[in-house]
């Protein structure tokens, strides 16, 4: 039961990557674009939070940690780019 | 009985990231969509983290999704101020159905070239 339960959220969760993606590509200044980029590492941490708890590999978790980290840098920096920049 | 409660979970926190991607790719504004990315997206990752904690069932992977989860309650929040301040002062335009700016007011009247400004 689990196994199915686990593919349908991985579906959703890909069809939500694939749905900012859409924001990602459509955006029409570089802000929107940053905010669907966030939304991706989350989404992406989501993902590997899910096969870590349907596979029980513990060190999977691990790297979600690093994603998520990764992830707020990123954005931070891109932000602090914004402030700086035309947002264009 | 823990299959029940982790499947769920997790229906629901994929249900809840799903919404914010389908908030920020239909809001109007750039403000609007960080408002739905960032509440929705945390709601749904801390669902999918509490599924995946009682699946796993031991003490270092409940640690472990413990952690993630309190850096993206302390982090995402930050990660939206900092955009959101950033694209007001780069120049984005605002949504045109927006009703208030406190921000614009407060520098109309501090300007005082406005009387009006203020009670917007």
């Amino acid at each position: 039961m689990l196994d199915a339960i686990s593919q349908i959220t991985l579906v959703t969760l890909g069809v939500a990557l694939v749905v900012a993606f859409i924001r990602l590509v459509k955006g029409p200044t570089l802000p929107d674009r940053i905010v669907a980029m966030d939304l991706f590492g989350v989404l992406v941490v989501g993902l590997i939070v899910v096969l870590a708890g349907r596979s029980g590999v513990r060190a999977t978790l691990d790297s979600a940690i690093v994603i998520a980290l990764v992830g707020f840098l990123s954005t931070v920096a891109y932000a602090t780019y914004v402030e700086r920049g035309d947002p264009q | 009985m823990t299959d029940i409660v982790t499947a769920i979970l997790w229906l629901a926190g994929s249900a809840f990231a799903l919404l914010a991607a389908v908030g920020v790719l239909s809001m109007p504004d750039v403000f609007t969509r960080m408002q739905a990315s960032t509440k929705a997206s945390t709601l749904g990752l801390a669902c999918l983290l509490l599924g995946a904690a009682l699946q796993m069932g031991d003490f270092a992977s409940f640690i472990r999704a413990a952690s993630i989860g309190a850096f993206v309650l302390l982090t995402t929040p930050v990660a939206g101020h900092v955009i959101a301040r950033a694209s007001y002062f780069a120049g984005v335009p605002l949504w045109e159905g927006t009703v208030l700016d406190e921000r614009r007011n407060a520098k109309a009247a501090a300007r005082n070239d406005d009387p009006g400004a203020g009670d917007r």
